[in-house]
């Protein structure tokens, strides 16, 4: 069972929607002492960082637990985010899971930027099975993840300067788009990150 | 680089349960062209970059119908998904979000209240808002109409596009009425006036009755989108053919 957290950004809808289509047994829940049950957590995310970071607190602990004893975790957009130390968008730290910091998109670009982007893959990964280079995927975002250890960048795209788009260390992953709105190449992400399950 | 986007537009006649898809000649005769979330499946599954649903009725009973439509779409159709048509409320659109709806478009609710693209935009985001531009060629500048084109303003576009803009829009989906409904192409005068005004993508609408039409715009304007219902929905062209073509003649599509 792959549990989606419901911290009260945004819907939850599409994301459900689509690890259901391609076969997840999938629970929405607003509690943190569920995660412990899953065999992947899924954080997903739109709205500001230091909201999310307030409406995730009763999380942190079980997030923190449930990567910890290896269960599968996926960040998407905000979800990628709020592992990292601190964002150029809210005093509100993040959870520091990963070192780095989450700073604006350049001044060069429009911001957010809002579309199909393609990705350029560093490091094949189980996750990105499937998905090759230039492969397009739907990006709504203004801020961008920069890991101080740069052995983690999967995939990146660019916009006005390169943005990281994939990240993995160990169990953790977590994309800077929505593969829920990406088409059949996000579905098929969602299906690698299933099968990395126990599901 | 951001790929420009093919969006197939849906116009639902939401007077009967399931709804259904309609095209309009001039906003005006009607066509019946299949059931809502059928037709957004096979343009999802045909390379669709976004889908738009436009409610064209007129009956009370209609929002949630248009739920009904989003929900079911939503199942099978994973990109995003813009819906419009009588929405003249930031609940209005709270609806439409959470039925799974990732935007909204507005158009006579914004123009008689400017200040619901503030909040839709805070709420939400502005990539969640769209305002949609019906214009209507005058002597030397273009009208804003309101009302699915029954009743204009005196609004230039472009003023008003730009306003959108500082309000918080994300997009501008902008439709020639004078084109729309015509396959005589897309207004490219008034296309290009308005993109090269504001600096969010402006969708181009009205008038596409073929690919060249669809390459002309992207040639000679800064539209980073392409609006068309047509030529999709009667089996003419199919959107990946169409994409083709475009990345033939240098257009960067996601294939």
């Amino acid at each position: 069972m792959i549990a989606i957290v419901d911290y009260g950004m945004g819907n939850i809808f599409s994301i459900r929607n689509a690890l259901e289509k391609v076969g997840a047994d999938v629970k929405v829940t607003s509690k943190a002492e569920e995660l412990g049950n899953s065999d992947g957590v899924v954080i997903p995310g739109v709205g500001s960082f230091g909201d999310a970071m307030k409406q995730l607190l009763p999380f942190e602990e079980k997030i923190g637990d449930s990567i910890e004893d290896g269960i599968p975790f996926l960040g998407i957009c905000l979800g990628m985010q709020i592992l990292f130390e601190k964002s150029q968008e809210s005093k509100e730290p993040g959870f520091g899971i990963i070192p780095g910091e989450v700073i604006r998109l350049p001044n060069n670009v429009l911001v957010p930027q809002m579309g199909w982007n393609e990705i350029e893959i560093k490091k094949g990964i189980d996750l990105l099975d499937g998905i090759e280079n230039g492969d397009f995927f739907y990006f709504v975002h203004s801020y961008h993840c920069v890991p101080e250890n740069r052995e983690m960048i999967i995939a990146i795209t660019e916009y006005g300067t390169e943005v990281v788009a994939v990240i993995n260390r160990d169990n953790i992953y977590a994309v800077q788009f929505h593969p829920e709105k990406s088409g059949k190449k996000g579905l098929l992400i969602l299906k690698n990150f299933l099968r990395s399950t126990r599901c | 680089m951001l790929a420009k986007r093919i969006i197939p537009c849906l116009d639902c006649d939401l007077g009967i349960p399931s709804g259904r898809v309609v095209k309009g000649i001039e906003f005006k005769q009607i066509r019946y062209a299949g059931i809502p979330w059928e037709l957004a499946e096979k343009y999802y599954l045909d390379g669709a970059d976004e889908i738009v649903f436009l409610d064209i009725t007129a009956s009370s009973d209609r929002r949630e119908t248009m739920v009904n439509v989003i929900k079911k779409t939503s199942k099978n159709v994973f990109i995003p998904l813009t819906v419009g048509g009588g929405i003249k409320s930031i609940e209005d659109a709270r609806s439409a979000f959470n039925s799974g709806a990732d935007k909204v478009t507005i158009n006579t609710a914004a123009i008689e209240n400017p200040e619901l693209i503030n909040q839709i935009a805070d709420r939400y985001g502005s990539q969640a808002c769209v305002v949609a531009i019906d214009a209507k060629r005058r002597d030397g500048w273009f009208e804003c109409s309101i009302y699915g084109g029954r009743k204009f303003t005196g609004i230039d576009a472009i003023e008003w596009a730009k306003e959108a803009e500082e309000r918080g829009a994300g997009d501008i989906l902008l439709t020639s009425m004078d084109r729309d409904g015509t396959y005589d192409g897309f207004d490219i005068e008034l296309t290009k006036a308005v993109s090269e005004r504001v600096r969010i993508p402006v969708i181009a609408s009205g008038g596409c009755g073929n690919p060249g039409h669809i390459l002309e715009v992207f040639q000679k304007t800064k539209a980073q989108a392409a609006l068309a219902a047509s030529i999709f929905h009667y089996g003419k062209y199919k959107i990946g053919d169409v994409k083709n073509y475009l990345k033939e003649h240098g257009i960067h599509v996601r294939l």
